[in-house]
C-alpha cells in the first residue's frame, strides 16, 4: 500500500498541465496463487538514474495483472544487475520463483540501452535475455514491452501491457459538459484528447489496425458517427442519416461497419454498410430494438441485443441474407452489449439481476455456461484486452463514473479513479 | 437546421423504402461529409423545403415556446416504459394546436433515459419515447414533415445523481420548437 501510495505521488509529479485523468490502481481483490517476482531496480548512471525507473514499471505491470505478486524494493538486501552476480539462493529463501535484472545505459544524448534478464531463481536458469534500444519518450514503451515479455514468457499469455485504451471523458456539469474522446496508454498514463465537444459522444471502436476511431457524436445535437485518423487527425463522417445513427462495429477485415439506424418510425435495426462504396445492407428488420452489433472473428455473423422478446437479450445472426437471428441468453430479464474475446472463446456483456448491473461472461465454445464476474450495481461497457485475460468497463464508485478492471475468469479486480471528470465507455486497442 | 432536416427526411425515406422486408443492398447517396444544398420538393416523402426569413412568425413562436417553463414542454416517464400518462395529455394537445396552427413551426422531440441500463441500448429508449410522442401529435392531426425524433439515451442527464430523485427527471422527452 505504501508503494501505491508513492506511485500515485509520482503519477503527480510527472502529469503536465493538460492532464486530465489519472488512474490509481486498487487492487480490490488479488488472486490467490499470484506468482512471486521481484523486480531488481536496474542500474543506470547517475544522470540517468533520476529519469526513468524502469524496474518500476515492470513491477507495477505485472503486479496490476493480477497474476504476479512483486517485491518490494525496500526489502532487497542486494540489488544484482546480471545473472553472474544473483546469490540465488538468498532470493529464494525471500520467496521468489523469478527475478528481472537489469541496466540502463546511455548511448549518446537522449538515448539509451535497456538490458534485462529474466531468471527462474529456483532453477538458477535464464529465461530471457535481452537489449532493447530507445530513446527518452520511448523508455516507458519499452519498459511496458519488457513486462510483456516476461508475462508471456512465464505464463504462456501475450501480455497487453503495451496497449492503447480509449474512453469518453466528461467534465463540468449540467448544464455545461465538456466531451473528450481520450486515448491513454493500457495502464491509464499518457492521455491525448482525440476530440472534444460540447454535446456528447459515444461508443468508441477501434479499426483492426488500431489505426484509427470510429465514435458516435451530438455536435449537431444529432447522432452521427465519424471515423477518425489518428495518426492525421482528420476524420470522416460515415453516417449521418435522419434519426439515430449509433453503436459503430468494425468488421474484422477493417472493410466494413455494423452499425445501428432507425426507421422513420423510430425502429432501430442493425445494418452493414461498406466503407468504400457505403452501400447498406439491412442485417435486421424487427420492431424491436436491434442495436450494440458486434462482428464474428469470421465476418460472417453479427451478436447484437434485441429486446424482439420483451426485454433485451443477446443474439446472433449470419450475415447471409434469411439467416435467422439465434438468442444466445436465456438467464435473466436482461442481457445486453456483447462483446466477443479475441479468439471467440468467450463473450462478455452487462446482466442484471437483484446485484443490479454486472458484467457477465458467457462460455462460446462449451455448453454456454454464465458467470457473473463484477459486484455492480452500475457496470457497463465490457472490452477485452486483445489478449482476452482482462475486461475494462465503466462503473461507479461515490457517485463518479469510473472504469476497472476484472480477469476474463473473474479472480482478480482493479478499479481506475479519474483525478477529474466522470470516465465511460472504455474500448481496449488491438495489439 | 432546416436544410439538415429536409435533407434527413430524404435519405430517411430512401432508407425506409428501400430496406422494408429484408436484407439487401441499399445504395445510398454517399453522407459522408455532404450536407447537400437544400433540395426542392423531393416528393418521396413529402418532404418539402421553403426558406424562411429570421424574423418569421415560425422562428418567433418558435423562440417564445421554447422559452415557456419546463413543465410546458418537457415530458416525463415511468421506468422502463414510453407511455404518455395522463397528466402530460395537455402539453400532447397544446403543442398539438401549435403545429396545426402554424405549418411553418416545426417540432424536434427529444428522447431521454435515466443512466441505468447499457448506453446504445438507452438510445432505443429514448427513442421509444420521442415516437410515443410523435404518434400522439400526428394522432392529433400534426403533419409528419413538421415533426422529428432525437435520442440522446441516458447521455444527456437533466440532473445529476445515482437514485430515483435523479433518475425520474431524467427520463423524458424535450419538446423543441423551430421554423
Amino acid at each position: 500500500m505504501n508503494k501505491l501510495c508513492s506511485l500515485v505521488l509520482l503519477g503527480f509529479l510527472m502529469w503536465g498541465a493538460d492532464a486530465r485523468a489519472e488512474f490509481v490502481v486498487e487492487v480490490t481483490r488479488g488472486q490467490t496463487q499470484a506468482i512471486p517476482i521481484a523486480v531488481v531496480p536496474f542500474a543506470s548512471a547517475a544522470e540517468t538514474a533520476a529519469s526513468f525507473d524502469v524496474a518500476q514499471m515492470i513491477s507495477e505491470d505485472l503486479a496490476r495483472s493480477g497474476r504476479f505478486k512483486t517485491m518490494d524494493v525496500k526489502d532487497m538486501i542486494d540489488q544484482p544487475h546480471a545473472g553472474a552476480n544473483i546469490a540465488f539462493d538468498d532470493w529464494r529463501r525471500l520467496n521468489n520463483d523469478y527475478m528481472v535484472v537489469g541496466s540502463l545505459q546511455s548511448t549518446a544524448a537522449d538515448r539509451f540501452n535497456i538490458t534485462y534478464e529474466l531468471y527462474n531463481v529456483l532453477t538458477r536458469q535464464r529465461l530471457l535475455g535481452f537489449q532493447i534500444s530507445a530513446n527518452r519518450p520511448g523508455l516507458r514503451l519499452a519498459s511496458h514491452q519488457i513486462a510483456d515479455a516476461v508475462f508471456e514468457k512465464i505464463l504462456g499469455i501475450r501480455g497487453a501491457f503495451s496497449t492503447r485504451i480509449a474512453y469518453i471523458a466528461v467534465l463540468g456539469h449540467v448544464p455545461t459538459k465538456n466531451y473528450e474522446l481520450v486515448v491513454a496508454d493500457a495502464d491509464g498514463e499518457n492521455p491525448h484528447v482525440v476530440t472534444q465537444s460540447k454535446e456528447p459522444l459515444m461508443s468508441p471502436a477501434w479499426s483492426p489496425d488500431g489505426g484509427r476511431l470510429a465514435y458516435v457524436s451530438f455536435e449537431d445535437r444529432l447522432s452521427t458517427i465519424y471515423v477518425q485518423d489518428l495518426k492525421s487527425g482528420e476524420r470522416r463522417r460515415i453516417s449521418a442519416h435522419a434519426g439515430v445513427n449509433q453503436a459503430p462495429a468494425w468488421s474484422p477485415d477493417g472493410k466494413k461497419m455494423a452499425l445501428t439506424l432507425s426507421t422513420r418510425d423510430g425502429n432501430l435495426d442493425v445494418y452493414i454498410m461498406d466503407l468504400d462504396s457505403q452501400a447498406l445492407t439491412r442485417i435486421t428488420d424487427d420492431p424491436g430494438i436491434d442495436t450494440e452489433p458486434q462482428w464474428s472473428k469470421d465476418g460472417q455473423s453479427l451478436y447484437f441485443t434485441s429486446d424482439r422478446a420483451g426485454g433485451p437479450q443477446i443474439y446472433k445472426v449470419g450475415i447471409r441474407p434469411g439467416d435467422k437471428p439465434r438468442r444466445m441468453t436465456f438467464q435473466g430479464s436482461y442481457n445486453a452489449r456483447p462483446r466477443i474475446s479475441p479468439d471467440e472463446s468467450q463473450m462478455s456483456f452487462v446482466t442484471q439481476d437483484e446485484g443490479g448491473y454486472r458484467i457477465a461472461t458467457m462460455d462460446l465454445r462449451g455448453h454456454g455456461d454464465m458467470q457473473v464476474l463484477t459486484k455492480g450495481p452500475f457496470d457497463v461497457s465490457p472490452s477485452y484486452a486483445p489478449n482476452g485475460a482482462v475486461i475494462i468497463y465503466a462503473t461507479r464508485d461515490r457517485g463518479r463514473g469510473v472504469l476497472a478492471l476484472v480477469s476474463a475468469d473473474g479472480r482478480v479486480q482493479q478499479r481506475l479513479v479519474a483525478s477529474e471528470g466522470e470516465l465511460q465507455e472504455p474500448a481496449w486497442a488491438p495489439f | 437546421m432546416k436544410r439538415t432536416i429536409s435533407i434527413a427526411l430524404l435519405l430517411a425515406g430512401t432508407v425506409l423504402f428501400a430496406g422494408c422486408g429484408g436484407k439487401h443492398n441499399v445504395n445510398e447517396p454517399p453522407a459522408a461529409g455532404t450536407q447537400a444544398p437544400g433540395s426542392s420538393g423531393n416528393a418521396e416523402e413529402g418532404a418539402s423545403t421553403s426558406t424562411n426569413p429570421l424574423d418569421s412568425d415560425a422562428a418567433n413562436a418558435a423562440r417564445s415556446l421554447n422559452a415557456a417553463p419546463p413543465s410546458k414542454r418537457i415530458i416525463y416517464f415511468d421506468f422502463d416504459k414510453s407511455e404518455i400518462k395522463q397528466e402530460y395529455a395537455d402539453i400532447v394537445t397544446t403543442a398539438a394546436r401549435n403545429l396545426t396552427g402554424n405549418p411553418n413551426l416545426k417540432l424536434k422531440l427529444e428522447g431521454n433515459t435515466d443512466e441505468r441500463g447499457t448506453r446504445e441500448y438507452n438510445i432505443g429508449l429514448g427513442e421509444r419515447r420521442a415516437q410515443a410522442v410523435r404518434r400522439a401529435l400526428m394522432l392529433q392531426g400534426v403533419a409528419e414533415s413538421q415533426l422529428s425524433t432525437t435520442s440522446f439515451g441516458a447521455e444527456r442527464p437533466a440532473v445529476e445523481g445515482d437514485d430515483e430523485s435523479a433518475w425520474s427527471q431524467n427520463r423524458r422527452v424535450e419538446l423543441v420548437y423551430g421554423p
